[in-house]
């Protein structure tokens, strides 16, 4: 009896994990394919460079006001801040003695030169899906960057999470190594489309909800989550009508990736970044495939509705949200919530509004802001922080009244919300 | 310091009240949006229009969210924290938007607000609030000892020869206005601001174009020094003329910051 529990323990704590440690540090089942040698170098190059945008490579590599693709930013996750690496070809600091077959190692099955584990925090889950062709292109154009001797930054992750050999675990739950597998009948747009989203758009990166060890599960991706640490709530891409895509054009979608306004939208937050740095600078013809890729994910049939509470309490809180966006907001957004085509996004039917989360409108009447410049919205509207004029009770109150307002279905804010959110630095 | 920014704009929304009424916006297109976007104290509120709404395509509609903290039209008074941007010279303007664009300057709301602006607009922004010459309102009583006063207007206006500090009007202006095309006006602005720009630059939180001028003189002050020469600033009634002067002055000691967008400006529309 003693034994079978001394072997279970000894299964459990040693020869299982080291099973999966081992079995993830010498296994490479996608060695193919292996990379093929082109015959336009500069195409290759100028490839490389576009993908480079797809994916927002710079975004994370570069610290603000930083060498471009030197590393050293802050990736905040739930389990520390996880510093990014510089990719510049520098031979000391940076990758400039990386082969491309390293390259693809990177990409594709989220190991260093040498064989350890990189931290998910770079989306090689996602980054996984990138044909070998696209990463050599990818692998060509940094080697073209300017070098930037700066050494990468420690990452600071609490224990037990600095132990990289721990990934080993994480990644036999939560990876698969693969590229992407083009559906036929779909058509080439379609795949086109999925293969830049699911692969280096790394979309589910944010949009996916994430468990308590960071990872994600295939049935709830793209149905929206809360980004870890930066309180802000990317927005379900399904089809569902309320909270998701399901009541936007296929044009509403490419206008939004493509500008940063929409008819239906505004980028805002995150998005804005990702906007700007990265999805302005794609074809019509990829961000026309995204878009319509993303209008074809199925709903997810889990919003309920629920009509809020009434009370005269609410009714109370309802009438002062309703005389101060008379004040404040309905010069820009309107009365009736229409907004002003690029300038001032709708609020009736915006689906921001629905999310069960009230973050992002409440962070966006604390502190406003502007959508990205970008070639088709170059010199953006702006909206004012409202956190200085309205206390807590306030916002809570208009927030709820444009939750509730034109046929939306959200649910009333309190107060101790808004002072939740109140406190958190934008980024 | 969030306090002060929040009394800050309470006082600074009812004087804004009090200012629309004595300064009526520039007449504009006959449009749904009758009134510019104050503060939002309590500005009389317009009736509702189903109509679908046309917005002023102008620089100044798109530069109203930049009112709730700086003022209308970039006119924030001496109180609290907030500096005025009207009338300041285009270029400086637009170094500090670059700046906290780019992590040279430290304040998460301007960084946020300007993250993901092109080059080109942020010129365009700066250039609107640099045209902007709208009058300044009386300047904050000071609240310091009269010799704590003299201490900030000698080295203001005579710096200190031991330490190779130079006055503050050697590069400012005779009259503290400033000079064409980046070196901003110092009266007429917060004392809290002066205050925490100098201890910005000393910690290295705020940093220019090098070699960064503000940044040596910061760290020869003393504390009590800093005070002083932001309370006599905050306290002078600025003069009435208060454009900033046509060129460079020759510079005492070399700044990074004062050539530098110099082209920039040349090439402006």
């Amino acid at each position: 009896m003693t034994r079978r529990i001394l072997w279970s323990l000894l299964a459990a704590l040693i020869f299982i994990p080291m099973a999966i440690i081992v079995t993830d540090v010498v296994r490479e089942p996608d060695n193919e394919p292996a990379g093929v040698p082109v015959t336009d170098a500069a195409q290759q190059i100028a490839r490389g460079s576009y993908l480079a945008r797809a994916g927002n490579c710079m975004a994370c590599h570069t610290v603000r006001g930083g060498s471009a693709y030197a590393g050293g930013r802050a990736i905040k996750t739930p389990f520390g801040d996880i510093y990014s690496s510089n990719i510049t070809p520098d031979a000391q600091t940076g990758i400039g003695t990386w082969s491309a077959n390293d390259f693809w190692r990177a990409l594709h099955h989220g190991k260093s030169k040498d064989g350890s584990f990189l931290y998910p925090a770079f989306p090689y889950p996602d980054y996984t899906k990138v044909t070998r062709a696209d990463a050599d292109a990818l692998h060509a154009y940094l080697k073209t960057i300017p070098p930037v001797r700066q050494t990468n930054r420690e990452h600071a992750l609490r224990f037990p999470y600095n132990q990289r050999i721990l990934l080993a675990g994480w990644r036999a739950l939560y990876f698969r190594p693969g590229v992407y597998q083009p559906q036929a009948e779909r058509g080439a747009a379609w795949n086109r489309g999925a293969y830049l989203v699911q692969g280096l758009g790394h979309c589910s990166a944010c949009h996916t909800s994430r468990d308590a060890l960071g990872g994600t599960a295939a049935t709830t991706d793209l149905a929206g989550g809360m980004i870890p640490m930066l309180n802000w709530y990317a927005a379900s891409l399904s089809s569902d009508a309320r909270t998701g895509l399901g009541e936007w054009e296929v044009k509403d979608i490419a206008d939004f990736l493509k500008t940063g306004v929409s008819r239906r939208g505004a980028a805002f937050g995150p998005m804005a970044e990702v906007v700007g740095g990265s999805l302005q600078h794609l074809s019509t013809d990829d961000i026309a495939a995204m878009a319509g890729y993303l209008k074809s994910l199925p709903a997810t049939g889990s919003a309920t509705q629920r009509e809020p509470v009434d009370t005269p309490e609410n009714a109370a809180i309802l009438k002062l949200g309703a005389k101060l966006y008379e004040q404040h907001c309905a010069d820009c957004h309107q009365a009736n919530g229409h907004g002003a085509a690029a300038a001032y996004p709708p609020l009736a039917a915006n689906r921001s509004l629905a999310a069960d989360s009230a973050v992002n409108p409440i962070r966006i009447v604390l502190n406003g802001g502007y959508s990205p410049s970008t070639a088709g919205n170059p010199r953006p509207y702006g909206m004012p922080p409202f956190g200085a004029v309205l206390n807590d009770a306030e916002v809570a109150a208009v927030v709820s009244f444009i939750r509730t307002s034109w046929g939306n279905q959200g649910q009333l804010v309190s107060p101790i919300e808004v002072a939740r959110f109140r406190g958190v630095p934008v980024e | 310091m969030p306090l002060a920014h929040f009394k800050f704009m309470r006082n600074a929304c009812t004087g804004a009240h009090k200012a629309a009424a004595l300064w009526r916006a520039k007449p504009r297109r006959t449009s749904c949006i009758p009134a510019l976007l104050l503060c939002a104290a309590g500005l009389a509120s317009t009736a509702a229009v189903a109509a679908p709404a046309s917005v002023p395509d102008t620089i100044a509609q798109r530069a109203l969210a930049c009112a709730a903290c700086h003022g209308k039209e970039g006119r924030a008074t001496s109180e609290g924290f907030f500096p005025r941007i009207a009338g300041k010279p285009a270029a400086y303007l637009y170094n500090q938007l670059l700046n906290f664009r780019e992590g040279r300057r430290q304040y998460p709301m301007m960084t946020y607000m300007v993250g993901h602006l092109s080059d080109a607009y942020l010129m365009e922004l700066a250039q609107y609030f640099s045209d902007q010459h709208l009058p300044y309102p009386a300047p904050q009583a000071a609240t310091v000892s009269a010799a704590t006063l003299e201490q900030g207007h000698i080295l203001v206006t005579s710096g200190d020869a031991a330490r190779k500090i130079p006055a503050c009007i050697s590069c400012h202006g005779q009259q503290l206005t400033g000079a064409q095309p980046a070196i901003p006006s110092l009266v007429g602005l917060p004392r809290d601001y002066l205050n925490s720009q100098f201890g910005a630059w000393q910690s290295g939180t705020r940093k220019a174009a090098a070699p960064d001028c503000m940044a040596q003189i910061s760290r020869q002050l003393r504390p009590d020094e800093i005070a002083a020469v932001s309370a006599w600033l905050a306290s002078q009634t600025v003069p009435a003329d208060m454009r900033p002067a046509a060129s460079l002055p020759k510079m005492p000691m070399p700044c990074g910051s004062a050539p530098q967008r110099a082209a920039m400006i040349g090439t402006s529309p």
